[in-house]
């Protein structure tokens, strides 16, 4: 058994049987990372770079860990203090580092698209940290498979995007995600926020309303309102989004059943979701943290061969 | 394909493992029971069946370990693993580890499993329990402290172990 894949460039081009193989061994490294010695020698021959050229906490650090419980040699790399600043070009900023013997790289760029220019390129498996408005896998994955450990599965679970759609790598890789595992999709935020014919397009349902939609859902993924890609007003402030759009515990309160609440983070508390919902029990945003290091762990060790 | 145990052949030697255990660790009191993923468990659990109704009222802790992540040939192996479950609960510092495994051949998949377990704790001892030792065929200098049945094969024969619970019924077979 093996990925039909190369590269993690986007969920786009997994099967199912792909997102399968990867949950089953992200199962396998949960159990290794509550173990005493939360370590194992797998990748010690390995060595992977960090390129990230653009802001990141948690899928840094979470790929970072990651990398060192699989037993890899980490090198980390950001644009800001780099040559990048001096002019050098994508490509070869990466070559150099390849030349210095790196086996993998794992790369966010604020460019779409740049991890695959990038594969077609340089011959060692990049994993895709995020590009711009494109994908962001690994985070797809992560929600999945919080879905699937919290709700037992994710075929036939519905399941709301809510918010800012449109400048959002993190819904596009989750539609593609849950599609392909079964689950249905509803997209909701205001007009301007969703993109004109994603339902066509990805065969998700499109709703203005967020009340009917979680009153529809088993779960709802709330995204962070990117204020840092939109270049020009779409909503016409914070306060009036959080008042048609936020997720808060009086809303969901005036639901007839208990959803699930995740979050890629960072969050806007007070602005997408509220404070008193994103600490409580309904929450599983600090799962999906934790299911980040295992499903990365996967993801590396199931691409880390390059046969 | 030839047979090496029959189906009562097989119950009658995992009746005298079992006493062999019970010869050297008495009443259970410091030994847990590891067994190998994925084979070695199908011998692991009846093992631990028979020991549990040799020694009623012992709680004798029994754990699988799987080795994959510590296999040395992850880059050169065809074909990559699909990992199996891990389940140790219970501390292993200073207690005695018996190993249990289906076929001892080159020694390396013990290599592994001696590698995972030393993650869970610092055991007082660890011994090797095997259902088939394939003498002659070690590539590391690791040998078996119970056997069930000692063969000499040659590297083009396999050894397989059949387990009702799985492949339908209870054989050892050589096959050329």
């Amino acid at each position: 058994m093996s990925l039909s894949v190369k590269h993690l460039l986007g969920i786009r081009d997994l099967t199912r049987q792909d997102i399968e193989l990867i949950f089953q061994t992200a199962d396998q490294f949960k159990e290794v990372l509550q173990r005493p010695i939360k370590k194992v020698p797998t990748l010690r021959d390995t060595t992977i770079v960090n390129v990230f050229f653009e802001n990141s906490t948690r899928t840094r650090i979470s790929f970072e860990l990651a990398e060192k419980r699989l037993g890899a040699d980490v090198v980390n790399f950001s644009a800001s203090g780099s040559s990048v600043s001096k002019g050098e070009t994508l490509i070869d900023t990466v070559n150099n580092i390849l030349s210095m013997k790196v086996d993998m790289v794992v790369m966010r760029h604020s460019a779409t698209g740049a991890p695959h220019f990038l594969a077609k390129h340089i011959n060692v498996p990049i994993v895709n940290a995020g590009d711009g408005i494109n994908e962001h896998p690994t985070q797809a994955l992560l929600d999945a498979f919080s879905i699937r450990e919290r709700l037992g599965g994710v075929e036939g679970k519905k399941i709301a995007i809510c918010g800012d759609i449109m400048h959002s790598r993190v819904a596009l890789s989750n539609i593609y995600c849950l599609k392909k595992l079964g689950a249905e999709v509803t997209v909701v935020g205001p007009p301007t926020l969703i993109p004109k014919h994603i339902g066509a397009a990805l065969g998700v349902n499109v709703s203005y309303n967020i009340r009917e939609t979680l009153e529809w859902a088993d779960v709802a993924n709330v995204l962070r309102i990117q204020l840092e890609r939109q270049n020009m007003p779409l909503f016409s402030s914070l306060r009036e989004y959080s008042l048609a759009y936020g997720v808060n515990r009086k809303l969901l309160d005036s639901l007839k059943k208990d959803i699930v609440i995740m979050h890629p983070g960072p969050i806007n508390r007070g602005v997408e979701l509220s404070s008193d919902v994103a600490d409580s029990g309904q929450s599983i945003i600090l799962d999906q943290v934790e299911n980040g290091v295992a499903t990365r762990m996967a993801v590396l060790y199931l691409l880390g061969r390059n046969e | 394909m030839k047979s090496i145990l029959t189906d009562r052949q097989l119950a009658i030697t995992i009746e005298r493992l079992s006493h062999q255990l019970i010869e050297n660790h008495l009443d259970f009191s410091n030994t847990v029971i590891v067994g190998l993923q994925p084979r070695g468990i199908f011998l692991s659990d009846r093992i631990y069946r028979n020991l549990q109704q040799l020694l009623p009222g012992t709680d004798i802790p029994y754990g699988k370990v799987d080795i994959t992540f510590y296999r040395d040939d992850y880059k050169s192996n065809k074909g990559l693993q699909v990992p199996n479950e891990t389940d140790i609960d219970f501390s292993i510092d200073n207690k005695r580890v018996i190993l249990i495994d289906d076929v001892l051949y080159t020694g390396r998949t013990i290599r592994s499993a001696m590698d995972a377990l030393l993650d869970f704790g610092r055991p007082a001892a660890v011994e090797l329990l095997v259902l088939i030792d394939r003498r002659f065929s070690r590539e590391l200098p690791i040998q078996p402290d119970y056997t069930g049945r000692t063969i000499d094969a040659i590297i083009t024969e396999r050894v397989k172990v059949l387990w009702k619970e799985r492949d339908g019924k209870d054989e050892v077979v050589l096959i050329a």
